[in-house]
C-alpha cells in the first residue's frame, strides 16, 4: 500500500491516477483495528452486540460504550475511533430530534440514515479535513415497516442489511451470520446467536480482555432501542460460553 | 461545536448547524406576545399520602368562545412526573416538545437516572424567567407533580417565572374558587388517602364547572404514586340544574 499510496493519500480532496481516494482507504483501516460490531436483522426486531476490547485491567468496567441510542426507536452501534464515532452519534442525534421537532413525528430510519452517511461522506471531498475513522450500524423497528438496519462506511456508503459485521473479525463473523435463518428468527433467538459470534470471533491470543454489549430494539420493547435485560444477557453470555467450550471439546475429539 | 479556521475561507463542514448571524433589517423587528389566544383554564391538584394528583378540563376556549372541546393538558412526562398546564395552548404545546425533547436526550444518556419532578420545576421556572425578561412570556401556568425519591412533589410556575411548592396548587380561577375549598378540607385531614384527595378534586372540578365561565364538563385525572402514573379521562361531571327553576321568574 505505501507504494501505491505516495503522493496521492495525504489529501481527501485528490485522487489518485487509478482513481482511488487513499485517506478514506485508510480511515477504513482504521475501522478494521476495531472491537467487532454486529448487528442482525431478525422478524420482529434488530440486535446489536459489540466485542469491546479492553486494553487495560485499571479501566472501570462500563465505559466507552459502543452501543448508543439515537432516539427512542433507533439504536447504533460503532465500530473504529471512538471519538469520532460520538460525533456521529452526536450528529444522528441532533438530526433525530430536529426532524421531530419539524414533523412532530419520530424519523424514519431510512431518511437518519440518509442524512448520516450525506454528513460522513462530506468528509471525504475537502483538503482541510479528514474523513470519519470509523462505521456506524443503525438499527430500528417500527410496527408498520417492520425491521432495518443500515451500516455506513467511513466513505459515507450505506447499504440496508438483514445482518452486518465489521471490525477486527468482520470475516469470520459475516460467514456465521450467513449460516443463520434471520428473517425466521426473534429477536430473544438472535440475541443468543449474537452473543454466541461474539465470543467465537474474539481472538484471545491477540487480545485478552472484552466485554459483551448487547442491545435491541423490537417488537416486544415497544419499538423502544434498549440494552438487554441483565438476565438475559447473564443467559445469553452464558449459553454462548458453553457453545465455546462444546466448540473446544468437538476440536480435541477430532485430533 | 468547535470551528475550524485552520484554512482561512475554507469549507466549514458545521456551517449548516450554526447558527446565521442575524442581519440588520428594518423587517426584523421584536414580536412579543401580548395576549394569549386559545386558552385552557383552571388546573387543579394535590398531594395525598403517597402521590398527588393533577386535574383540568379538556376545553380550549378562544376568547370566551368554547371553540375546542378536546385539548388535553394534562400530560404523563416520565414515571415519575406529571405536568398540567393552563393558559395559551400554543405555548404549552411548544413547552410540551421542549420537554419530551428533554426527556429523550435525558434516556439517550443511558445512565439509570432519569429527571425528577424538583428538577423540571427548577427547569421550568429558568424559562419561564427567561422568557418574560425578554417580555415575550410563555402564557401558561404550569403544575408540576411527581415522586422526588419517593415523596410526592407539586410545584407551580406561572408566565412571570413566579414559582412555589405547596400540598395544594391550583391555577387560573381555580385559584379563588378552588383553593379555599382544598384548604377547607386540608385543616380537617392534612394527609388525605388517595381516594378522599381524588373524591377533593373531583368536588372542586364540579364546583368550577358551576363557577367558572370558561370551563367544560369533561376534564382529566392524572394520579401518580409509586405503582406508576395513570392519566384518566376525559371524565365527566355530574350536573345538576334542578336549581335553575328555582331561580325563574
Amino acid at each position: 500500500m505505501s507504494s501505491i499510496g505516495t503522493g496521492y493519500d495525504l489529501s481527501a480532496s485528490q485522487f489518485s491516477p487509478d482513481g482511488r481516494v487513499f485517506q478514506v482507504e485508510y480511515a477504513v483501516k482504521a475501522v478494521e483495528n476495531s472491537g467487532t460490531v454486529i448487528a442482525l436483522r431478525g422478524k420482529d426486531g434488530v440486535v446489536f452486540a459489540v466485542e469491546k476490547l479492553v486494553t487495560s485491567k485499571l479501566y472501570e468496567p462500563g465505559a466507552n460504550r459502543r452501543i448508543f441510542t439515537i432516539d427512542q426507536h433507533v439504536g447504533m452501534g460503532v465500530c473504529g475511533l471512538i471519538a469520532d464515532a460520538r460525533q456521529i452519534v452526536d450528529i444522528a442525534r441532533r438530526e433525530a430530534a430536529n426532524y421531530k421537532s419539524q414533523f412532530g413525528v419520530k424519523i424514519p430510519i431510512k431518511f437518519l440514515n440518509d442524512r448520516v452517511s450525506m454528513y460522513m461522506h462530506a468528509y471525504t471531498l475537502y483538503s482541510a479535513v479528514r474523513p470519519y475513522g470509523c462505521s456506524v450500524v443503525l438499527g430500528s423497528y417500527d410496527p408498520e415497516d417492520g425491521s432495518s438496519l443500515y451500516m455506513i462506511d467511513p466513505s459515507g456508503v450505506s447499504y440496508g442489511y438483514y445482518g452486518c459485521a465489521i471490525g477486527k473479525a468482520k470475516q469470520s463473523a459475516k460467514t456465521e451470520i450467513e449460516k443463520l435463518k434471520l428473517t425466521n428468527m426473534n429477536t430473544k433467538e438472535l440475541v443468543k446467536e449474537a452473543a454466541r459470534i461474539i465470543y467465537l470471533v474474539h481472538d484471545e491470543l491477540k487480545d485478552k480482555n472484552f466485554e459483551l454489549e448487547l442491545s435491541w430494539v423490537s417488537k416486544d420493547t415497544n419499538g423502544l432501542h434498549e440494552r438487554v435485560p441483565e438476565h438475559v444477557f447473564l443467559e445469553a453470555e452464558k449459553s454462548a460460553k458453553q457453545a465455546m467450550e462444546a466448540d473446544s471439546d468437538s476440536d480435541t475429539e477430532d485430533m | 461545536m468547535f470551528s475550524n479556521n485552520i484554512v482561512e475561507n475554507s469549507y466549514d463542514p458545521f456551517q449548516m448547524y450554526k447558527k446565521k448571524p442575524e442581519t440588520a433589517s428594518p423587517f426584523n423587528f421584536v414580536e412579543r406576545s401580548k395576549a394569549p389566544v386559545t386558552t385552557g383554564t383552571s388546573v387543579v391538584a394535590v398531594c395525598f399520602k403517597n402521590g398527588v394528583i393533577i386535574a383540568g378540563d379538556t376545553l380550549g376556549s378562544y376568547g370566551s368562545l368554547a371553540r375546542f372541546r378536546n385539548c388535553p393538558r394534562i400530560i404523563k412526562v416520565n414515571d415519575n412526573i406529571i405536568l398540567g398546564a393552563g393558559g395559551d395552548y400554543g405555548d404549552f404545546q411548544y413547552v410540551k416538545d421542549l420537554i419530551e425533547q428533554k426527556v429523550i436526550d435525558e434516556q439517550c444518556l443511558d445512565d439509570g437516572f432519569s429527571l425528577k419532578p424538583k428538577s423540571l420545576y427548577c427547569w421550568l421556572t429558568r424559562i419561564m424567567y427567561n422568557r418574560r425578561s425578554k417580555f415575550d412570556p410563555f402564557w401558561n401556568n404550569f403544575v408540576v407533580g411527581g415522586l422526588q425519591d419517593g415523596v410526592p412533589f407539586l410545584g407551580t410556575v406561572d408566565k412571570l417565572g413566579t414559582a412555589y411548592c405547596d400540598k395544594i396548587v391550583c391555577t387560573g380561577y381555580g385559584a379563588y374558587i378552588a383553593i379555599p375549598l382544598l384548604r377547607d378540607a386540608f385543616e380537617k385531614n392534612p394527609n388525605p388517602t388517595e381516594q378522599e384527595a381524588r373524591d377533593l378534586v373531583v368536588k372542586c372540578m364540579e364546583v368550577l364547572f358551576y363557577r367558572d365561565a370558561r370551563s367544560f364538563p369533561k376534564f382529566q385525572l392524572a394520579v401518580i404514586t409509586k405503582e406508576g402514573v395513570s392519566i384518566e379521562g376525559p371524565l365527566d361531571i355530574k350536573q345538576n340544574w334542578e336549581v335553575a327553576y328555582v331561580t325563574q321568574n
